[in-house]
């Protein structure tokens, strides 16, 4: 036990200290001190455990779910929460709503992950390589993302979804053409002002080419600050996602999406409120998470932006 | 704003739905097909029927909704109004609470109506608005009655007014119907609420933040030096200089109201220009997206030119 303790203050004191020994030192110190304080802000901490919770629902829904999310009981049809067999009610075609909403987290963290991936890369070659570039591909590329930027985003995913056909994947890849061009403009942004840094010239000097420098040097710097775009984008992405679900233009029906089984309870609104009421908490808690997660990260990895 | 025509364009074109079928139908024999392919113009290079659209839209012809039979300019101009007067009474709310609510947080910071404002703010940016509408007829239409339900007025007020501008408030002001103004109001109120509260969340951050700036400036400490009262340095020296930036926050966030009003109307089934495209979009009738989309794209550009200019205006240091 006392060995331990002293092991792990010993630990603690080696990633708090100010004279790092290596560059590898120096970067765990770093993300230790950004980690402190991090945990000092409860509400983050409140969406991250949320969040951690969300991932394990999803890994482990086969074995947290009551019921299979497709198996219906027309006898038990709308079965109001709390009944017997059906801890949150039953939906429109006697499916259990909780196993569906478990089954729907999967959707979910899918769409989130996916667009969370697509879009930022997108953003960053864009951004990067008309920031680097300059002169007329600098010019069109960024006319090229104002227009995308001059349109509202859920009508023009909208649109994307009437011309690539209704389905998660394509609800994916509409979320994600109106979701980069802000990445675009913040990292070409950061490139702008890396670009005429000592650092690349001496790298430049060395006999490094375009590529490696705008892959080597110029994008892990714009790392951090596209991190934090994405967390507080996901929420966004989240709802956009359930939003075009509710219309029927993401997931399809028997699929357990959140957005698509809230539109399913429009029809019982009134007499059963809960088939779309559970669905729509999930979606706001997610929603919620994100937020609270992205003002942590905001904090901790962009001081000066930071909540005043 | 070309860009933006030429991408509606290109979706137009990459849809799966076949324009020529959709018009002469399944059965139509070969030739019959091939006249329509020609007299729609799909025979001519890309780029041509690209000029050919753009001519078509600078007239203000966005082509005949298939699904309403009627030019889709002339839907739009009918839908319009209605969304126009949901977004503006969103707004309207948006301001009167978020900037108020903006600059006690920022006042009193750290104190606890700072953190109502927060947690506010960030349940409105976290909330599915549709999600949030729904609960909203349910409680206060199913359940209490207070309000009005889905539609504009009740069935049996449609259609009295005499249509002048398009927006039910001011027509049945202008005519004087004071019972079908009380229908209305009772009609609007939850979805106008719920669009401001959505941008009460963004107008009361953004009007906060701006607050803080401003009250670390020196300034501020000559003006209470002075002995001035602390409601006049805020009203009168700081909250002038917020003013500017103010606007193009309002403005963004009417324009996003515009957006934002697609799932609100669906919910509250509002004849506007979100639920038009949407409901054109599920019957394939393409013309009638493609007109929607690049209306709303079009206002929203406006908007951002007009904040632009605005703030040209009010800003003296913007030469």
């Amino acid at each position: 036990m006392n060995v331990s303790e002293s092991s792990e203050q010993g630990l603690r004191a080696w990633l708090l200290t100010d004279t790092p020994s290596s560059r590898r030192h120096a970067q765990l110190a770093a993300w230790y001190r950004g980690w402190l304080s991090f945990r000092a802000n409860p509400m983050t901490m409140l969406g991250l455990g949320i969040l951690l919770f969300l991932v394990i629902v999803a890994a482990l829904a086969p074995w947290l779910s009551p019921h299979d999310p497709f198996d219906q009981d027309l006898a038990a049809r709308l079965q109001p929460p709390g009944s017997e067999n059906y801890i949150l009610g039953s939906d429109g075609l006697g499916r259990d709503i909780l196993s569906r909403v478990i089954y729907g987290s999967r959707i979910t963290l899918y769409i989130v992950t996916l667009v969370a991936i697509i879009a930022p890369v997108a953003g960053l070659f864009v951004g990067t390589v008309a920031g680097y570039a300059g002169g007329w591909a600098d010019v069109v590329l960024m006319r090229i993302t104002d227009i995308f930027l001059a349109f509202p985003r859920l009508v023009l995913a909208l649109a994307f979804v009437a011309a690539l056909g209704a389905g998660i994947e394509n609800a994916v890849l509409a979320i994600s053409l109106t979701a980069w061009p802000p990445y675009a403009r913040i990292a070409r942004a950061e490139t702008l002002t890396i670009r005429h840094s000592d650092f690349i010239h001496a790298v430049r000097l060395q006999g490094a080419g375009p590529l490696r420098i705008i892959t080597r040097h110029i994008w892990p710097l714009c790392i951090s600050s596209l991190v934090v775009r994405v967390t507080l984008d996901m929420a966004g992405i989240i709802l956009a996602a359930a939003g075009l679900g509710f219309l029927g233009l993401g997931a399809q029906p028997p699929s357990p999406e959140w957005g698509a089984m809230i539109s399913e309870g429009r029809k019982f609104i009134l007499d059963h409120w809960w088939v779309a009421t559970v669905p729509g908490l999930a979606i706001f808690t997610v929603s919620l998470a994100f937020n609270l997660l992205g003002d942590g990260l905001r904090d901790v990895l962009d001081p000066k932006e930071g909540s005043n | 704003m070309l860009g933006l025509l030429f991408v509606t364009f290109f979706i137009g074109r990459v849809m799966p739905v076949d324009p020529v079928l959709s018009i002469v139908g399944e059965r139509a024999s070969q030739e019959i097909y091939d006249a329509a392919y020609k007299s729609l113009g799909l025979d001519k290079p890309l780029i041509v029927q690209f000029f050919y659209y753009l001519r078509d839209v600078v007239q203000g012809d966005f082509g005949i909704s298939l699904r309403t039979g009627f030019p889709v300019s002339g839907d739009i101009k009918r839908v319009f109004p209605a969304t126009m007067e949901l977004a503006t009474l969103g707004t309207l709310i948006g301001v009167f609470i978020g900037v108020p609510l903006g600059v006690v947080a920022a006042v009193r910071r750290g104190t606890w109506i700072d953190q109502f404002a927060r947690v506010a703010a960030l349940i409105g940016y976290s909330m599915p608005i549709f999600w949030l509408g729904l609960i909203g007829l349910l409680l206060l239409y199913g359940i209490l009655g207070w309000v009005g339900g889905p539609g504009r007025l009740d069935i049996f007020y449609e259609d009295i007014v005499p249509t002048v501008t398009g927006m039910i408030l001011v027509d049945s002001a202008l005519a004087g119907n004071w019972d079908i103004f009380r229908n209305a109001i009772t009609h609007i109120i939850l979805p106008a609420s719920l669009l401001g509260y959505f941008s009460l969340a963004y107008i009361s951050r953004m009007t906060r933040s701006f607050m803080l700036e401003q009250l670390s400036a020196e300034y501020v400490i000559t003006a209470r030096v002075k002995g001035l009262s602390e409601r006049e340095v805020i009203w009168k020296h700081v909250f002038s200089n917020i003013k500017v930036q103010l606007i193009t926050v309002i403005a963004l966030s009417y324009a996003g109201l515009l957006e934002g009003s697609v799932l609100t109307e669906i919910i509250f089934a509002w004849p506007g220009i979100g639920s038009y495209i949407t409901i054109s979009l599920l019957s394939a009738d393409m013309n009638a997206v493609m007109g929607g989309t690049v209306v709303v794209g079009l206002v929203f550009v406006c908007l951002n030119i007009f904040s632009d200019l605005l703030y040209k205006f009010f800003d003296p240091r913007a030469k």
